[in-house]
């Protein structure tokens, strides 16, 4: 990326150090909210679970950042810019139940979609894109398919397969809506090691999440949401019994268990 | 006239062509049509071609077909418009969405009809047969058109192959993208609405949609690739429209559109039934496969039970007890599995059933099955 001055071509560059900065962002659907007024903040470098209980607004908040859903009200910035000006240093993988897994064409085919946002109009796929999208298979580890149709794929398989399409979009930003849900361990495993990769290699992943017992293991940064931000920042601070059960409500015999294994887990580090 | 001057018929051959050209276009628009779940959008837009037809002629006071397909084109596009403004903007389902446009647009197109012969004059005459399409009036003229229409609708398909390749698998990731994903469904859509304006004069606004949704369900059951589909639709298209115009030529006086219409659903009939992997007889075979290979699995593991008991791995079992422990006769799978090698019959006493023994093969396949149910099964 070029450097950009305080007010580059674009407008004025909003907290350029943080990944991902939203201001006053609310969402409704037909009337009722279904974000109300969120500030989130996640710093670069960082694996970030978004987590909720049912209708908290986990995915729109994902969908809304991309513009997929639109704002009511409020501000998105990526790196300091509006979406579409940094749209390719970011990367989505939807959840798995987004696209009809019928549809005629192999795993191979989909990874190389990831490729479409660079190639440009035109311009067909070629030996590059396949040899890129062959690694991203390489890398979730399932590279004996790539030319299988992908409703032969099991759902971990599939799964897989948008994670690697995400993988060749090259991105510094990666939003992951559920990638764990519903799928075996080996694929949890098998995801988990290749987010924490990207990490590593200073990428920034906020993940939609589902799974609380597994938050303390997976994440360093938290933001729990239910139609507003609950508590957010790094897991060892914002991630609290007393959080959780102000986001989860009714739901307080099952947090109670978690939390107390939460609070184990401040106590062992 | 034997059947070999007829096959060498001009008017034959022009409506073959025509009939070939609307098949290409139909089949290949159609395969995006039915994999973005819009095959009744196909049925609207055709239907919602009358009352282009009834304004067309109207402003150009005559049947003149650039005024008429020009028309169709409106109203159809005009018809896809009112079926996205109702599912944006109240909350009415897709299909009840199509529904409604459909049969409004077809109704007013009626009422036009009605209006334009009761003004009477002889140039009105015909207007009816874009109903149900009237093969034979297609001229060479008319298959430029066709042909013209067709070729630019493929140019584009082929240019923005990936494009609409990903708005059809994944609209949403595509606008991650930055593609104008609106844009591009509205090009599929309009592209539809040009295969049935190629269509009209052949199958007619009634049928026009059968052509849209038969070739590409027929294809889809046979490949697993989009750009298989596509050119397999293509082709089934072309042949369903050759076949129909030969046949109605043969038959002196069948109507050409419905007998292409039929043709393709012959297609269809045939690829549900038959296509290997998705066919429903592959499937049902595939299934009485599967139950008759159990079976054997399990009738092999009985045997390599009662062996262990009987401290004897050559023990022979009485038929009969192995129909008596699977409480159905095993005959079959027994004759199935000697063939295999598996078993083999053993000497009994006269007067008593046949008894089997397992080979070592037969062994080695039972042991295998007793090792993948564990230590819990039989």
């Amino acid at each position: 990326m070029n450097e950009r001055t305080a007010t580059g071509p674009q407008g004025p560059v909003h907290e350029p150090g943080l990944a991902l900065h939203v201001e006053d962002l609310t969402v409704s659907y037909q009337g009722r909210p279904a974000l109300w007024d969120i500030d989130l903040d996640v710093p670069p470098g960082v694996m970030a679970a978004i987590v909720g209980p049912n209708g908290a607004g986990k995915s729109t908040l994902i969908k809304s950042v991309l513009e997929l859903v639109p704002r009511t009200a409020g501000h998105v910035y990526l790196f300091g810019q509006p979406y579409r000006t940094v749209r390719r240093r970011v990367a989505y993988v939807p959840q798995r139940s987004a696209v009809d897994w019928d549809f005629p064409t192999t795993a191979l085919d989909v990874v190389m979609m990831g490729r479409y946002g660079h190639l440009g109009w035109l311009r067909r796929p070629g030996a590059g894109e396949r040899r890129r999208a062959m690694a991203a298979l390489e890398e979730v580890g399932i590279a004996e398919l790539a030319g299988r149709q992908i409703s032969q794929l099991s759902g971990g398989q599939q799964q897989r397969v948008f994670v690697a399409r995400a993988l060749v979009q090259e991105a510094d930003l990666y939003f992951l809506d559920e990638p764990m849900a519903g799928v075996d361990a080996t694929t949890e495993r098998a995801i988990v090691r290749l987010l924490e990769d990207l990490r590593a290699r200073g990428k920034t992943l906020v993940v939609v999440h589902h799974d609380l017992q597994t938050v303390r293991r997976y994440f360093d940064w938290i933001v729990i949401l239910n139609v507003r931000v609950i508590a957010q920042g790094p897991v060892e601070r914002a991630y609290t019994p007393e959080n959780l059960r102000r986001a989860y409500g009714g739901q307080i015999s099952l947090i109670e268990g978690f939390g107390a294994r939460a609070t184990d887990g401040v106590s062992g580090e | 006239m034997t059947a070999w001057d007829l096959l060498s018929d001009y008017t034959l051959h022009t409506v073959a062509m025509g009939a070939a050209i609307l098949g290409v276009i139909s089949g290949v628009l159609g395969s995006f049509a039915v994999l973005r779940q819009q095959s009744l959008m196909g049925d609207a837009l055709s239907h919602a071609a009358l009352p282009g037809v009834c304004l067309g002629f109207l402003v150009a006071g005559t049947r003149d077909l650039g005024w008429i397909l020009g028309g169709a084109l409106f109203t159809g596009g005009l018809a896809a418009l009112t079926v996205l403004a109702l599912t944006r903007l109240s909350r009415l389902k897709t299909d009840a969405a199509i529904g409604i446009a459909l049969s409004v647009f077809f109704a007013v197109g009626v009422v036009l009809l009605t209006v334009i012969q009761r003004m009477g004059g002889a140039s009105q005459a015909g207007l009816e047969t874009f109903l149900f399409g009237q093969a034979a009036a297609i001229l060479r003229s008319d298959l430029v058109l066709m042909g013209g229409v067709t070729g630019v609708a493929l140019t584009v398909v082929l240019a923005l192959w990936k494009e609409f390749k990903l708005v059809t698998f994944d609209p949403e990731f595509a606008r991650t993208l930055g593609l104008p994903v609106t844009l591009l469904e509205v090009a599929l859509t309009v592209m539809v609405a040009l295969a049935v304006v190629v269509g009209l004069q052949m199958v007619g606004v009634v049928l026009m949609a059968a052509m849209v949704i038969a070739p590409a369900a027929a294809a889809r059951q046979w490949v697993s690739r989009l750009e298989h589909m596509v050119v397999l639709a293509a082709l089934i298209g072309m042949a369903s429209g050759i076949v129909g115009a030969v046949i109605s030529a043969l038959g002196a006086g069948l109507a050409t559109g419905p007998l292409i219409v039929l043709a393709a659903s012959a297609a269809v009939l045939v690829s549900i039934l038959f296509a290997p992997g998705r066919g429903v007889v592959w499937e049902a075979a595939g299934r009485v496969r599967e139950r008759r290979r159990l079976r054997g699995r399990q009738v092999l593991a009985t045997m390599l039970s009662l062996a262990r008991e009987h401290g004897d791995p050559d023990y022979p079992a009485e038929q009969g007890m192995l129909d008596a422990y699977h409480r159905l006769g095993t005959h079959g799978v027994l004759e199935r599995l000697e063939a295999r090698g598996q078993v083999r019959r053993a000497r009994h006493m006269p007067g008593e059933g046949r008894h089997w023994v397992l080979t070592p093969e037969g062994r080695r396949e039972a042991e295998r099955t007793l090792a993948e149910i564990g230590p819990g099964g039989r």
